[in-house]
């Protein structure tokens, strides 16, 4: 009863949602139609949970960078800076027994490094958006050169092979029979959901990427709230770095790097608008899932990579004009 | 006094000062081969910066331009071997042409559908890139395939100097290309009234509204012609390195709007200008290639890039946000 009143006021209050509904079954049909018996596996749907997560994450990042009117350019430069410190650290630390066998601290301590690195970037890219007024776009255009280029310094250009098994864990382990990085997003989309929607922060947010002129003549601190967004995007994109060294197994200063645009379009996809004040994380989250459907169902009909990529950025104009026409006949 | 406050004699001074600093640490910086090879590295980058400078004076940005200089470059290459064709204007017509038609479907969407230039160059982009790779061919055409005429053309020099070693350097002549396209941009800004309208949109496109400028013309000149320079630009490229690389200009994209940006355009639009940007790219393109003969490992190149185009933004919204105030 209860949630059939909570999905029918949704629905009301965003019709995009059920859009997105419609098209993630659509996407369903047709591969399952075009290709049942490889399509419908278990296996697939499994390994989707695996990899959908990194992108979830990175796309909910996007999302909140997005609230403000702003973008972030650089969450995959923060992501595999984040893996890549990790990993150095492991190797640094690991002892006679080897890296998979880590103790539980210096997993740990890696943790906290991974998430710290997330912080200060974004904290980086917060202060240089506010304090110095650079516009989002070219700020983190440059640190997202910045941090990648430090990946390249750490790494001298090759992986970083080999990760604790316990970090690991994080990447490719099953809690309750369920993908360990699914469950970390389900909670943390969660929390987001949470802060943007019942919290100062998110309400603040959200005044703010409406109309920035009321929200400071409101008395909002705007300065402090976009910085705050900028910190929560950075841990995000960490997270999603700790998940993608723990799946692979590994860390590089350029994996994911068609990540930056599925992350910007599956946020304009999922309901945001790049100008700010509107974007949700059940939009993020169904946008994800239908693309994630979309690109296994590309990948089993054996379409190269580069026409994936070739797909989404035709996707991605096609909902510029449908979004665009649809705000023209409302 | 007026020059001192210019933002060009600033960015010539400091541009002195870093020549001045390289050269004391390594005065193989002076000799002529070493400057002859900047100026030709200048070239490309130069002439697609030309394009970037007019859209961020618009007040837009565009992230797709190499994507469209290597599909320009690449696909009439592979016409001109399918043809058997071998020239220089024509193909260099033709890619040009490419690029505009690639810079008009940017027009298109950030006009009709008043969306983020980012958002859509973004998607043009890995369309361009992904249909590129994925249909047209992911192989290299090599010095053995590539039509003679258009190396031949790209070799010419200006001047030639033999050493003392009886080998010959010298200052090739698309520098000569690059300041005619960068002066009919200057004149172009300065006095004719789509440049005028670019910089009218970047200051505030609803006061050009009203003012009467068309701004579905001004968006789609400003984009395609951003597009027609980076596609003659790609297929000059391949001319200068004797190859066609499909996977070529990853990543130029910052190069490019960091050269722009530290040659003083603003990053809110309505202010650049040509000389500025000559000078930005000189500096960016200087800086890179400097790291090399200072002995800086090559990993580095890509933090200094962004350290510079965070220092250069960062300028630009200090110096912006004082006018305005």
């Amino acid at each position: 009863m209860k949630t059939q009143m909570n999905i029918r006021s949704l629905t009301n209050r965003d019709n995009n949602i059920v859009q997105l509904l419609v098209m993630t079954v659509l996407i369903f049909a047709v591969m399952t139609a075009l290709s049942p018996d490889k399509f419908l596996r278990y296996y697939n749907f499994e390994s989707i949970t695996y990899i959908f997560p990194e992108l979830g994450l990175l796309s909910i990042a996007m999302m909140i960078a997005m609230l403000t009117g702003g973008i972030d350019l650089s969450v995959v430069g923060v992501a595999n800076l984040s893996g890549i410190l990790a990993g150095v650290l492991f190797h640094k630390m690991a002892g006679a027994a080897g890296i998979a066998d880590s103790s539980i601290l210096t997993v740990l301590l890696g943790g906290v490094i991974a998430l710290g690195t997330g912080l200060v970037a974004g904290t980086v890219n917060g202060l240089l958006i506010t304090r110095l007024g650079i516009t989002p776009i070219l700020a983190t255009l440059g640190t997202g050169q910045v941090f990648t280029g430090l990946a390249i310094v750490l790494t001298g250009g090759p992986a970083i092979v080999g990760f604790p098994t316990a970090w690991a864990f994080l990447g490719n382990g099953k809690i309750l029979g369920l993908a360990t990085p699914f469950v970390l997003f389900a909670v943390i989309a969660v929390l987001i959901a949470f802060v943007l929607s019942r919290t100062a922060l998110g309400i603040n947010l959200m005044l703010i990427g409406t109309n920035p002129k009321a929200a400071l003549f409101a008395g909002l601190k705007r300065e402090r709230m976009v910085l705050y967004s900028y910190m929560l995007t950075g841990v995000l994109a960490s997270v999603a770095g700790i998940i993608l060294s723990g799946r692979t197994n590994a860390a590089k200063s350029d994996y994911g790097n068609s990540y930056l645009l599925q992350a910007v379009l599956i946020a304009v996809l999922g309901g945001t608008n790049p100008a700010g004040g509107r974007g949700t994380v059940l939009g993020i989250t169904i946008a994800v899932a239908a693309l994630m459907l979309l690109s296994s169902g590309f990948q089993i009909l054996r379409f190269s990579n580069h026409l994936i990529d070739f797909i989404w950025g035709a996707f991605l104009l096609l909902v510029i004009a449908i979004n665009a026409y649809k705000n023209r006949t409302r | 006094m007026a020059l001192l406050r210019r933002s060009e004699t600033v960015i010539a001074g400091i541009l002195l000062l870093a020549m001045v600093l390289i050269g004391t640490i390594n005065p193989a910086f002076w000799q002529l081969d070493n400057l002859f090879s900047l100026m030709r590295s200048n070239v490309i980058i130069g002439i697609m910066a030309m394009g970037v400078l007019l859209v961020l004076i618009s007040g837009g940005i565009d992230v797709s331009f190499p994507a469209f200089a290597v599909a320009a470059m690449y696909l009439t290459i592979k016409g001109m071997l399918a043809l058997g064709y071998n020239g220089v204007a024509l193909p260099l017509l033709a890619a040009t042409l490419m690029g505009l038609a690639f810079g008009a479907v940017n027009g298109f969407f950030v006009y009709k559908f008043r969306m983020i230039p980012l958002i859509v160059t973004l998607g043009t982009s890995a369309m361009v890139r992904g249909f590129l790779l994925g249909v047209v061919g992911t192989s290299m055409i090599n010095i053995n395939k590539m039509p003679t005429a258009l190396i031949d053309f790209a070799r010419t020099d200006v001047v030639s100097v033999t050493k003392a070693d009886g080998t010959t350097y010298g200052l090739t002549a698309m520098v000569l290309i690059y300041l005619g396209l960068a002066l009919a941009m200057h004149l172009m800004l300065r006095y004719t009234m789509i440049g005028r309208s670019a910089y009218a949109l970047g200051g505030d496109p609803e006061a050009a509204r009203r003012a009467g400028f068309d701004l579905r013309k001004t968006i789609f000149f400003i984009y395609c012609v951003a597009g027609a320079l980076a596609g003659f630009a790609g297929l000059l490229h391949s001319g200068m390195i004797w190859l066609a690389n499909p996977r070529d200009f990853v990543g130029l994209e910052l190069d490019v709007i960091a050269a722009v940006v530290l040659g003083g355009a603003s990053i809110f639009g309505g202010r650049g200008s040509v000389l500025g940007t000559m000078l930005g790219v000189f500096m960016l393109v200087m800086v890179k290639n400097s790291l090399i003969i200072m002995h800086v490992d090559t990993t580095w190149q890509l933090v200094v890039v962004g350290l510079i185009v965070i220092a250069a933004t960062a300028l630009s919204a200090w110096r912006d946000r004082r006018r305005a105030a």
